[in-house]
């Protein structure tokens, strides 16, 4: 079974009544529960549960360092090409955007990974937009087999690809997939992805499925805040996350939560998510993933970050460029990037304001001998 | 006398491990090895850096006062824990190795198939293998027979603090061993790593209870105090439990 036929089975209108709730009775025992239904879940994204969000932040934190301990997982994001055939109209490498487009070579690259190894990272993102006649699979696979030279975790937030090119991935050495589904409403999908592969729904919903069997050992979902209502996009990345985690059971979940700020040149997002909306959708997370790690980006603000480091985050990027090359190569005036970062702090800022915190920034949490999961 | 613990071919005045794995920082670890008077304390291969020593969990871990036991944390099959010991071995960390094999990330069960493939080899290759398991009997004989040099069963879910949990299974393998028994994970009280030393296990291992404590210093003192408890009032022979109270016998004051 793949997860499109899991959505197809969703009810509906039990999220929409569950989101809704105003019982604010049911937060203070839904928060004491080991163990949270659906149900329970639904209760904390909706508006009677945030009227109890110091509660839920001190159960979130309590929970969290007892399975991760007081550790941040230090990450560092490499954009390789912002070159892209499809036309999201939220999205910065929307192709029909007029921006300054690279694709870096094989010593671009290799200029990249060694400036980004002397920030101290061991743990590296590379994303790409979805033009596979420049950046497909063999050019990624490269891509990770130059950065495992470096670093021994290598994660991918890349276009959706079918089982084999997956595993062609986790052979050549990367660890982690990330794949957003955006929104999980079809109309607002269909609405904003107008034209390119990504207008196919049923197989960017599937891809986590398709990167667990070919061995991924991390994959990331979650949804593009402010395209539809927040509390049902939640509602359902809670579902995909606890359907991955019951099917994939060596594969380790994480949720991310990226969310627009305001509008851009190209587009207005149908809803701002505020910072304690944000927030308490990350405690729901928590309470009822449990387990699951939770990211959170420079998109965000350092004061909200830095609040955020002992509530149930647990892993965070530092010192990052959206755009390619951004780091040894290009300046932002030669390549164009995905978003506007708002903590632009150095790598040794962010790792002291996580110690203030009385938390460690992890930098090395992996060895080169993790392959891909093996059933 | 001296109530020492014997592993393999080293002795240890204390009964009591460190994980190192949840700690906010290198100071508040110190601050709580040296409260603990903790000999052995493991730490995760993943986590070593050795080419960034600045910030590398070995420089401040002391190899005369204590003693590192590389633990392969993360290894999802025997495979990848076999490859991770001889990697700390490589590293000039150690040939012991406190053996984990846990394919599950929710739940960080151990695998029990891997983990005695995974010890068959590393006994074979000249490793001290102390592995850590779910707590089953069989599984702990099996171990001993492969020539493991202790068995480390969990008493709850790590990170749970639920204490002893497992309590008759760990009564099965503490009889049954002829290698110390150390519980390892679950332990969230002083009181219940007395309780794991009353029963007569060899030591215990603790991190989630201290590193998560308002005051891990303070806790890791506790935990040593309890430990030491346990092991005297295993050594002395508790008096056995009863249903009834005995205060005083109801029938005294019948002629004999």
């Amino acid at each position: 079974m793949m997860f499109h036929e899991e959505y197809a089975r969703i009810d509906a209108e039990r999220i929409r009544e569950g989101v809704a709730s105003l019982d604010e009775q049911k937060t203070e025992y839904v928060i004491s529960e080991e163990t949270l239904a659906y149900d329970d879940f639904l209760h904390l994204l909706s508006p009677a549960a945030s009227a109890s969000l110091d509660a839920m932040a001190l159960r979130s934190r309590a929970m969290t360092q007892k399975h991760f301990g007081r550790n941040i997982g230090m990450y560092i994001p490499l954009y390789v090409s912002n070159e892209c055939a499809n036309e999201c109209i939220y999205c910065g490498f929307n192709r029909k955007n007029d921006i300054r487009r690279k694709t870096l070579a094989e010593d671009e690259i290799d200029a990249e990974l060694e400036s980004i190894r002397k920030l101290g990272f061991d743990s590296i993102l590379i994303l790409t937009g979805e033009f596979p006649a420049k950046a497909g699979t063999e050019y990624i696979a490269r891509c990770v087999t130059l950065a495992r030279r470096h670093f021994s975790q290598v994660s991918l937030e890349i276009y959706p690809m079918d089982t084999d090119g997956y595993r062609q991935l986790v052979d050549a050495g990367a660890t982690g997939l990330s794949i957003y589904q955006e929104t999980y409403d079809r109309e607002t999908y269909a609405r904003v992805h107008r034209s390119g592969r990504k207008t196919n729904f049923e197989w960017r919903l599937d891809a986590p499925d398709r990167a667990a069997e070919a061995g991924f050992r991390k994959i990331g979902i979650g949804a593009l805040l402010g395209l539809h209502d927040w509390r049902i996009d939640a509602a359902y990345v809670g579902a995909h996350a606890a359907y991955l985690m019951k099917k994939h059971w060596r594969t380790e979940v994480s949720i991310s939560f990226p969310r627009m700020r305001g509008s851009s040149s190209h587009f207005t997002p149908a809803c701002i998510v505020t910072d304690r909306e944000l927030v308490q959708m990350i405690f729901a997370f928590r309470l009822y993933t449990r387990s699951a790690a939770i990211t959170l980006s420079t998109r965000e603000a350092p004061s909200f970050r830095d609040n955020m480091v002992d509530l149930g985050v647990t892993n965070m990027s530092a010192g990052s460029k959206t755009n390619p090359g951004g780091y040894e190569t290009f300046s932002e005036n030669e390549s164009d990037g995905q978003f506007e970062i708002s903590d632009d702090r150095s790598v040794d800022e962010v790792a002291k304001a996580i110690q203030r915190k009385g938390y460690h920034p992890v930098f090395k949490d992996w060895t080169e001998i993790f392959g891909g999961v093996r059933a | 006398m001296d109530d020492l613990l014997k592993i393999a071919d080293k002795t240890f005045k204390s009964r009591f491990m460190i994980g190192t794995g949840k700690f906010p920082s290198d100071e508040i670890m110190d601050g709580c090895i040296a409260a603990s008077e903790a000999e052995i304390i493991t730490v995760a291969v993943r986590r070593v850096d050795l080419e960034r020593p600045d910030i590398s969990i070995l420089t401040t871990l002391d190899p005369a006062r204590i003693f590192i036991l590389p633990n392969t944390s993360g290894a999802q099959n025997a495979d990848e824990a076999v490859r991770t010991a001889r990697l700390a071995r490589a590293m000039g960390l150690s040939h012991w190795v406190k053996l984990e094999v846990t394919p599950d990330p929710k739940n960080l069960w151990p695998d029990g198939d891997e983990t005695l493939k995974a010890a068959r080899i590393l006994v074979e290759e000249g490793f001290v293998v102390l592995p850590y398991i779910g707590p089953d009997p069989i599984l702990a004989r099996k171990l001993e027979d492969a020539g493991t040099s202790a068995v480390m069963p969990l008493a709850a879910p790590i990170g749970s603090n639920k204490g002893m949990r497992s309590a008759d299974a760990i009564r099965m393998i503490i009889e049954q061993a002829s290698i110390p028994v150390v519980i390892d994970a679950g332990l969230g009280s002083p009181s219940d790593a007395a309780l794991a030393m009353e029963m007569g296990a060899d030591a215990v291992m603790v991190n989630t209870a201290i590193s998560a404590s308002n005051d891990p210093e303070t806790m890791a003192l506790a935990f040593k105090l309890a430990v030491r408890a346990g092991r005297l009032g295993h050594n002395a022979g508790l008096a056995r439990k009863r249903d009834t109270a005995r205060a005083s016998s109801p029938t005294d004051w019948l002629v004999k």
